[in-house]
């Protein structure tokens, strides 16, 4: 083997302008790909991660009806003590768990004495907000040292902007509660809360104690219980844990709770499966350029050595070392595409991590991107170049390999 | 040594069939140095390629050396002109990519897979013998016309086969060079008592032959041991 290895790389090094063009397309097919894979994962990553650690946790529990009416933010689908208890139950002993939140969501009146427009607001308890979304705070601009407390109001940047509010201001919320008294409170702004896309991103924020007092709550009552699981790469496994708590049933026999990763949630979920699907497009494109190519250069190289093919079939080399000897040839042309390719595009994605790509996404800006090559991502674009460049050097290989060595001899 | 029984070569040329070769029979001893001649078109190639294993009569026995060669397959084929064949071209065929050194050890490495140093005091002896050690670092493009018909010798005789093919292996020499591989060939056939089978117009090879099968349209019309 260690010769037909040696006589291939001197075949391929013989039409050594060729070789390199073909390598070369390879190279950059690979460059391409696997510095598009690290920064759209680096992308998502970051996203999800902003999305997931900043506002909507890895999990929601509801009462079961909740979603379908989030949009008119009803008081009448929170979930009571009772109902409290038995997610608590779940939750305290499960091992996926690591942190959670309760909030109440409502829609309010916001109004700075002078104008009044309509704001959807969460009531949270700050110091089980602040553990399990540990990003929230990054969005506050112009906050306290603590993240919110009694008497204070966040307020979305939009809100602030088109009322001219600031930090410090006071204003009033007025509410309708569920029984449609009409209550309001006095708040001070202490921050203005940075939008993110998807829902709540635009949302303001005060205690959860306020909100107790302005809906008139006397019992436990929540509209949302946000979960942070301890690995969100076993977001499946965490849900299959909460499975039990859908089976749940009321007395007139329908469930009670419904259970959603924050995948069913946020848009932007939709855009990672479409990252997803690019990056195939991006791998077949890449198998395309690699199968084309070093057909292309195979067939070449068949026709250009009939004669010399004939030579060898005569002097008794066997069909098979012949097959061998161009599957070799293809090996090595896929290998050194794969290896230079991948070396290179560490090093891009090198430069490219320490000066950091500045971009904005939606309402968000200056986010950065720092990508950094996964050794999974190099292994597998490295496998495929290298399956397909033999699976394209099959056919010319056994087309060398086929002719009668007399009618091989007869080329010129 | 070679024994030829009613073989016959048809082409398919589109609607007609063409007979290159009717009712071969011929009997080859060891040792022999044969010229094959007769005009172009005669079928002198198509006979040296069935014989060395090249080619498959259409019909016919070929028998070389006890072994039935027109019963084996492509692969069975290939091994047997590896281990007893040797084919020398009119236009050398040596493999551009190798030094001439790599070409002559090319057999020994890839079809009878010696250990490297067989191959090597192998590869040496024949060096010296065809007068070409000091050129043995060159490749193909850096040696005359003679010497890369040596070098192809070389390479035919470097796995000691029984037999050598040559299918006109001094037309694209000049006559001092061309009588110069001659004698070599004919001193090899003396020291390793090596069959050599020719086909050829030349004159140099025809008068050195010892015998002569003169063909004429696929038949042998002619066949008579020559005194050297």
């Amino acid at each position: 083997m260690t010769n037909i290895i040696k006589i291939a790389f001197r075949n391929l090094k013989r039409s050594g302008r060729r070789t390199l063009l073909t390598a070369a397309l390879i190279t950059i097919g690979v460059i391409f790909v696997l510095v598009y894979s690290a920064l759209s994962s680096n992308f998502k990553a970051y996203m999800v991660g902003e999305i997931t650690d900043s506002m909507m946790g890895h999990i929601q529990i509801h009462k079961k009806g909740y979603i379908a009416s989030v949009d008119n933010l009803p008081l009448d689908k929170n979930l009571n003590g009772k109902q409290i208890d038995k997610v608590l139950e779940l939750l305290d002993d499960n091992p996926y768990v690591e942190n959670y939140t309760f909030r109440i969501k409502l829609g309010a009146m916001f109004s700075n004495y002078v104008s009044s427009t309509n704001i959807r607001l969460n009531a949270i308890n700050p110091d089980t907000e602040r553990i399990t979304l540990p990003l929230f705070e990054k969005r506050i601009m112009q906050s306290e040292p603590h993240l919110l407390k009694q008497g204070e109001v966040l307020i979305p940047e939009l809100l602030a902007k088109g009322m001219k509010v600031k930090k410090g201001d006071t204003a009033v919320l007025v509410v309708n509660n569920q029984q449609g008294s009409v209550n309001g409170l006095n708040l001070i702004v202490s921050g203005i809360v940075e939008p993110i896309s998807g829902p709540g991103g635009r949302d303001g924020y005060f205690h959860i104690e306020d909100a107790k007092k302005i809906l008139r709550i006397k019992d436990v009552e929540v509209s949302e219980i946000v979960i942070r699981i301890k690995d969100v790469t076993k977001l499946q496994e965490a849900m299959k844990s909460m499975q039990s708590l859908k089976e749940i049933r009321n007395k007139k026999g329908k469930p009670v709770f419904e259970v959603h990763p924050w995948t069913k949630l946020s848009p932007f979920y939709n855009i990672i499966k479409m990252l997803n699907v690019m990056d195939i497009s991006i791998k077949i494109i890449l198998i395309s350029i690699v199968l084309i190519s070093i057909l292309n250069v195979m067939i070449m190289s068949v026709y250009e050595r009939i004669k010399e093919i004939g030579t060898i079939a005569a002097m008794g080399t066997p069909p098979s070392t012949i097959v061998k000897l161009f599957l070799t040839e293809g090996f090595m042309l896929g290998v050194f595409g794969a290896a230079v390719g991948s070396i290179i595009s560490f090093i891009i994605i090198k430069v490219i991590d320490t000066i950091g790509i500045h971009f904005a996404f939606g309402r968000q800006s200056e986010l950065i991107l720092h990508p950094s090559l996964q050794m999974s991502d190099i292994i597998s674009v490295s496998i495929i170049v290298i399956v397909i460049a033999l699976i394209a050097s099959i056919s010319p290989a056994f087309k060398a390999a086929k002719p009668n060595p007399v009618d091989a001899l007869r080329q010129n | 040594m070679i024994e030829t029984t009613h073989v016959s070569k048809v082409y398919k040329m589109g609607e007609l069939d063409l007979e290159v070769i009717k009712d071969l029979n011929l009997t080859i001893g060891s040792g022999e140095f044969i010229a094959i001649v007769g005009p172009s078109g005669s079928g002198k190639s198509t006979v040296l390629n069935i014989l060395g294993g090249l080619d498959i009569p259409t019909s016919g026995e070929v028998i070389v050396d006890t072994e039935k060669i027109t019963n084996l397959n492509t692969t069975q084929l290939a091994h047997f002109r590896g281990e007893k064949i040797g084919f020398i071209f009119q236009s050398f065929n040596l493999i551009p990519v190798l030094s001439v050194y790599e070409n002559i050890e090319y057999p020994l490495i890839m079809i009878q897979s010696l250990p490297p140093q067989e191959r090597k005091k192998r590869v040496l002896e024949v060096l010296k013998e065809v007068d070409m050690f000091d050129q043995k670092e060159k490749y193909p493009d850096q040696i005359s016309g003679g010497q890369k018909q040596r070098v192809a010798i070389a390479r035919a005789l470097v796995t000691n086969p029984k037999i050598v093919f040559a299918d006109e292996p001094t037309a694209n020499l000049d006559s001092k060079t061309a009588h110069r591989i001659i004698e070599l060939m004919h001193k090899i056939k003396q020291d390793y008592n090596t069959t050599f089978v020719f086909a050829t117009h030349d004159e140099k090879i025809v008068s050195s032959a010892e015998r002569l099968i003169t063909l004429v349209d696929g038949q042998i019309t002619d066949d008579k041991k020559v005194a050297v």
